[in-house]
Formats: C-alpha cells, sequence, structure tokens
C-alpha cells in the first residue's frame, strides 16, 4: 500500500497540452475515481502514474519514491484495461499468472497463488480455458486477477466497465468495491460514468479540459459543485441550470419571476441558476411555470420534462404522483437554489453559510 | 453472396474444370513420360497412358545423378533460407512496429524498396561479397587510410553461401509488420505492467499470436528457396554442394553433347524435385490460407 502524489503534472503531445499542472495527493489505501468527459485527460493522468506515458512537467511519487523515470514494474502498480487486454493464446491461468512467471516465480508457487487469486474472483473452474471461450464478465474478473496477482502497491482501473452490459457493470462495480474494502490497497479508477463515479469512490475527482474541477467526497460534490460543469455532470438526471439576472432586491430572475436566494449579488450580475430535479417543490401555487411534454417513468421515481426560460427543465416527482403533461406550478426552497457566475461558470457561495443538511 | 441459379453453377463449373485440366495437364504429361522406356518416349504421338517402366526409371535417375545427395543439400537450402527470412522478417517488423526512433520509417521504406532489387538484379555485386564477405568493410577501412587487417571469409562451395544472401525480405517484413499493426496496443502495455520486457513480449506474446503467419510465410519462402536456381548454380563449382534444381538442368540435353535427352529419366527426376515443396504445401494448405486471409485476435 502506497500513497500517490501528483505535483504540478503536465503532458503535451508535441505543442498540444492535454493536461495542465494538476496536483493530487491520493492517501494509502484510498479509492480514488477520476470523472470526466472523454478527452479531459483523465486516461492519460492514469497512464502517467502507470509509466505509460511520459510526464512532461511535474513529478508522481508512489509511496514517497519518485517514479518518473522509473519503468512500470518498477513501480508496482496493477492495472485493468478498458478492453481488458488479456493475451489471446493463453489460457486464463496462464494469463494470471505470467507477471510470475515473468518474475522467475518457481512452478509450483505459481500455480498456488494463481488458484488462491482465481478463487478471490470466482474463476477456479475456467482456469484452462482461454479468453475468446469467456463471457465478457468473466474477462474482466481475468483481468483483475491479473492485476491482484502481483500484490502491487496501487491498484490503476482505466474505465475497466464500459464495456460490460448494464446489469454486470452494477454486479462488477458492487465487487470490485468489495475487493477494494477487504484489501485496502490505494485505487485510482478512472470513468465517464458519474454513477459508477459517485458509488465507488472515497474521493471524487472531477476533471475537465486537462483541469481538476473539483475534488472532494461524492456527497461534497453532489451537494456543492465548485463550477457549472461539474453541477451539469454530476447527478443523475443532470442539474437544471438556467440562466438567470441579479434583480434590485438581490434576488435572481428566472424569465420574469424574482426568486429570493440567499446570496448576496451586485443587482444586474449574470449568473446561471442550478436546481435540481430533486428539489423542486410542486405547488399550484408556485411562481414558477413550465409546460410538461412527456414523462419518464423509472419505477421509483417519474421524471416530468417541460421547458423553464426557453431551456429544457426536468422535474422529478415521487412515483405515486400521477400527474400527466400539460401545464405545471412549482417553486424552489432558496436554499437549494446553486448560482454559478454566468462568465467563469463558478460557483457563488451563500451569504452565511447554510447546513442543508439541518433544515 | 449466394446465387441460385442452375446455368451459373453449371458456367462456374465449368470453368473451374479447364482451368484444373490447363493447370494438371502437363504433369499428367510428365508422369506418363516417366513411366516408359526411351523408345516409348520418343515415339510419335507419345502414348497417354502410364507405362510399366516407371520404377526402374525412378530408381536409375536416382542414383545416377546422386539425387539422395543433391535433395539433402536442397532441403538444408530451403530450410535454412526459410528460418532465416522468419527470423529476420518478424525482428525488423518487430522494431518497426514497436519502437520509436528516428528514421524509423526510412529505414521501413529502404527495406520496402528492396523488393524492386530481387537476387537476379544485384547478383554480380552479391557475387563479390561472397566470394570476399567481409570486403565491403575492407574498402571502407580503406577510404579512411585503414589497415585492419580483416581476414578473407570465402562463402562460394558453402551452405552459408547459399543461404545467406537469399534471407533478407521485405515481403516477409511487410507481412509482419500489417500483423503487428492489428495487435492491440494494450497487449504491449499490459505485458509492460506485467513486467516483460520488449524480448520477451516478442517471444511470449507475439511470436504465439503469428503462428499462422508464420506458417503461410514459411509455406512462400520455402517454396521460393527450392526452386532456386541461378544464385546455387552461380556460387557452387563443387559438385556435392549442387542443389536438386541444378542437378536437374544436367540432365536436359542429355548425358553427352549432341545426345538426344533420355525424356523418361528426366520427367522421373522432375517429379522427385517437385514433390518436397508439394508436400510442403498440402501440409501447411489449412494454415497458409488462414495466414494470409484470417485474423481471428
Amino acid at each position: 500500500m502506497a500513497d500517490i502524489g501528483i505535483r504540478s503534472v503536465s503532458k503535451s503531445y508535441g505543442r498540444q497540452p492535454v493536461v495542465h499542472g494538476i496536483d493530487l495527493d491520493v492517501r494509502s489505501g484510498e479509492f480514488v475515481v477520476v470523472l470526466g468527459p472523454s478527452g479531459c485527460g483523465k486516461s492519460t493522468l492514469l497512464r502517467m502514474i502507470a509509466g505509460l506515458e511520459e510526464i512532461t512537467e511535474g513529478e508522481i511519487a508512489i509511496g514517497g519514491r519518485v517514479v518518473n523515470m522509473l519503468e512500470p514494474r518498477e513501480r508496482g502498480c496493477a492495472m485493468v484495461f478498458q478492453n481488458y487486454a488479456l493475451y489471446p493464446h493463453m489460457t486464463v491461468a496462464e494469463n494470471i499468472g505470467y507477471a510470475l512467471k515473468v518474475a522467475g516465480t518457481a512452478r509450483d508457487e505459481r500455480r498456488r497463488r494463481v488458484r488462491e487469486v482465481a478463487a478471490t474472483v470466482g474463476l477456479d473452474e475456467f482456469l484452462d480455458r482461454k479468453p475468446g471461450q469467456l463471457s465478457g464478465g468473466q474477462r474482466q474478473r481475468v483481468a483483475m486477477a491479473r492485476a491482484m496477482i502481483r500484490e502491487p502497491k496501487v491498484f490503476l482501473f482505466d474505465e475497466p466497465l464500459s464495456n460490460l452490459d448494464a446489469k454486470l457493470r452494477v454486479q462488477m462495480r458492487i465487487e470490485i468495491r468489495k475487493l477494494h474494502n477487504r484489501l485496502g490497497v490505494t485505487s485510482v479508477f478512472v470513468t465517464h460514468d458519474q454513477i459508477e463515479a459517485m458509488t465507488l469512490a472515497d474521493r471524487l475527482v472531477v476533471m475537465n479540459a486537462g483541469r481538476i474541477e473539483q475534488a472532494g467526497t461524492p456527497e461534497d460534490i453532489y451537494r456543492a459543485p465548485a463550477s457549472r460543469f461539474v453541477a451539469s455532470f454530476v447527478g443523475s438526471p443532470p442539474m437544471n441550470l438556467i440562466d438567470a439576472v441579479v434583480d434590485e432586491a438581490g434576488g435572481i430572475v428566472i424569465g420574469g419571476v424574482a426568486l429570493p436566494v440567499p446570496h448576496r449579488l451586485a443587482a444586474g450580475r449574470k449568473v446561471t441558476a442550478g436546481i435540481r430535479p430533486e428539489d423542486v417543490v410542486l405547488s399550484d401555487g408556485g411562481e414558477l411555470r413550465s409546460d410538461v411534454d412527456f414523462v419518464e417513468e423509472l419505477g421509483s421515481v417519474r421524471l416530468l420534462h417541460g421547458r423553464l426560460n426557453d431551456v429544457d427543465f426536468v422535474v422529478q416527482v415521487a412515483a405515486a404522483d400521477r400527474r400527466a403533461t400539460g401545464a405545471l406550478a412549482f417553486t424552489v426552497p432558496p436554499k437549494r437554489i446553486h448560482l454559478f457566475d454566468a462568465d467563469t461558470g463558478l460557483r457563488i457561495e451563500h451569504d452565511t453559510p447554510v447546513a442543508i443538511a439541518a433544515e | 453472396m449466394i446465387e441460385r441459379t442452375p446455368i451459373l453453377d453449371a458456367v462456374t463449373h465449368a470453368l473451374m474444370l479447364l482451368g484444373l485440366v490447363l493447370a494438371a495437364l502437363p504433369i499428367v504429361v510428365v508422369f506418363v513420360a516417366s513411366t516408359h522406356d526411351l523408345a516409348t518416349v520418343n515415339r510419335v504421338p507419345m502414348p497417354l497412358w502410364p507405362g510399366d517402366h516407371m520404377a526402374e526409371n525412378y530408381a536409375r535417375v536416382w542414383d545416377k545423378s546422386r539425387f539422395g545427395e543433391k535433395m539433402l543439400n536442397s532441403l538444408i537450402v530451403a530450410t535454412g533460407v526459410t528460418v532465416g527470412k522468419i527470423t529476420i522478417a518478424a525482428l525488423s517488423a518487430f522494431s518497426i512496429v514497436y519502437f520509436r526512433y528516428r528514421l524509423r520509417m526510412v529505414f521501413f521504406w529502404l527495406i520496402f524498396i528492396t523488393l524492386m532489387l530481387p537476387l537476379e538484379v544485384r547478383i554480380v555485386p552479391t557475387y563479390a561479397v561472397a566470394a570476399d564477405a567481409l570486403q565491403p568493410f575492407r574498402v571502407i577501412a580503406g577510404g579512411f587510410g585503414l589497415e585492419l587487417g580483416i581476414p578473407q571469409i570465402n562463402l562460394l562451395n558453402s551452405y552459408a553461401g547459399l543461404i545467406l544472401p537469399l534471407v533478407a525480405t521485405a515481403t516477409g517484413t511487410f507481412l509482419y509488420r500489417q500483423f503487428f499493426l492489428t495487435v492491440p496496443d494494450e497487449l504491449a502495455e499490459a505485458a509492460k505492467m506485467d513486467g516483460a520486457g520488449p524480448m520477451r513480449f516478442f517471444i511470449d506474446v507475439l511470436i504465439p499470436l503469428s503462428r499462422a503467419n508464420m506458417a503461410a510465410l514459411a509455406t512462400i519462402m520455402f517454396v521460393y528457396a527450392w526452386n532456386q536456381y541461378l544464385w546455387p548454380l552461380l556460387i557452387t563449382t563443387d559438385q556435392k554442394m549442387a542443389t536438386a534444381t541444378m542437378q536437374l538442368q544436367k540432365l536436359v540435353p542429355g548425358p553427352l553433347f549432341g545426345q538426344p535427352p533420355l525424356w523418361n529419366e528426366a520427367m522421373a527426376a522432375t517429379l522427385m524435385v517437385m514433390a518436397p515443396p508439394l508436400l510442403v504445401v498440402v501440409f501447411m494448405q489449412g494454415w497458409f490460407v488462414k495466414g494470409l486471409v484470417a485474423s481471428d485476435k
């Protein structure tokens, strides 16, 4: 087990910068998920930790040792690849045991450890099969076992679940988390799936365009997104984002309707208001109005899709609420309104810190 | 595409039969000729059914022209060329595909344009080098005014001389390059994470994955090397080093100047010399097709 220190690390391909000076500390035994859209540099960051990409600037330390100039095998990391990267001509046992074979471990010792690791991921019966004869989930397990057998200091996951079907993905997600709880090995997991990120992470790092937008516990990030980007990326269904202007009274105006907010703002300032679909309170006397176009039935909840101030607006209601399409009146508790600067996209904090949980 | 029209079927089959006849007829004639005595073979028209002198013709020409020894020579040369070609092709393609160094593409194109320089084109310089393998180095050293006392190595009349000039292969390098390009990058990265160095990855992963490719290349190259005629003829003066194809040439025209050729014996020898590459193709055919067409990864 080891901590990872990433200090002003950047990466460029030729003159094209893809990662701009990232600082991040991963504590020993922590499960960190790096979340971001494709092309945000999250995989590049992971590959720099693994040693598969050179670090253009800055430094990465694993367990207190700077690893910039070390070969991948000397860094003590194990990686699970998106397409598993199993050796197609080797059996499952050979795939899992290859690292030990390269390291020159004796055959008996090797066989014992392969069997041990295979048992932890439930592969005992498949040791003699080739990867081509396995299902997606089983291949995924082989890739995990191959990483585990080296007893690495750090686990690196490069979108390992994105090739699985939805049901299997949920199942593997839980298995990975259970495995981490049992082994306690420092892990960095890269994904573009925010549900995966929320459920797996001890700490979530949201990246965009080669920079870290926000790092914190999934709960903190969900409750107080640091920027408009994070707000739009984390949460499902995503937060509704609407342009608004600050009026004389210090409240905001959305499409002609004034709403009081607990922020201290200069009149005339342009902001983006963020409202989570589940924070909307339906009431016939509500000042906000929307026309519901269609209803998305999710079983546990229902999503009412409409428009507000010319942008799409989603409202989440309980399954028991059988409201159909048509006019909808609602209000939003002022404390639940997130505000972001219209130009920089950065979060504007409440004037007086409000403990949302205390409500 | 599946067509179900009887007329088209018939035409297709007719075409196939025509092709078969065109390809097989000369060989049938050779076979028939090899089974008659000399007088019958020279009759006009030649009989179209096999005679009963087959065994004695084959045995006689085998002993007389010492084909046992020549076939062994050919086998050694063809095997050596095949192994050499595969090794060099795989290694050079490995270098070109998996390593980033300056002038990489230049080297690739240098190899590639040697396709336009078959042995026949560069036969004089190749002979000069074979006669004195280190001569180029001596010339270069001499250009700098150095007398390094580089020894003379003569490859004439040796297996090395027969094999080495034939082992470089642009075709093979290209075939391997194309194959390596289809191997996912993640495999190399996974091997890196597993602690395997480049040669380990090459031997443990790339070589086993390219087995079908290797079989295809081996088949082509074995036949190519076995059929070599000009180079062995040029480089071997010692009859002990002669190859089967060279020996075949000595049967036509006849053993003595001005004599008519012994057609029955010449034809028997032809079939015997043809047999080994034919067998290689027959046995390797499954792999051969796989290696050139499919890629099951």
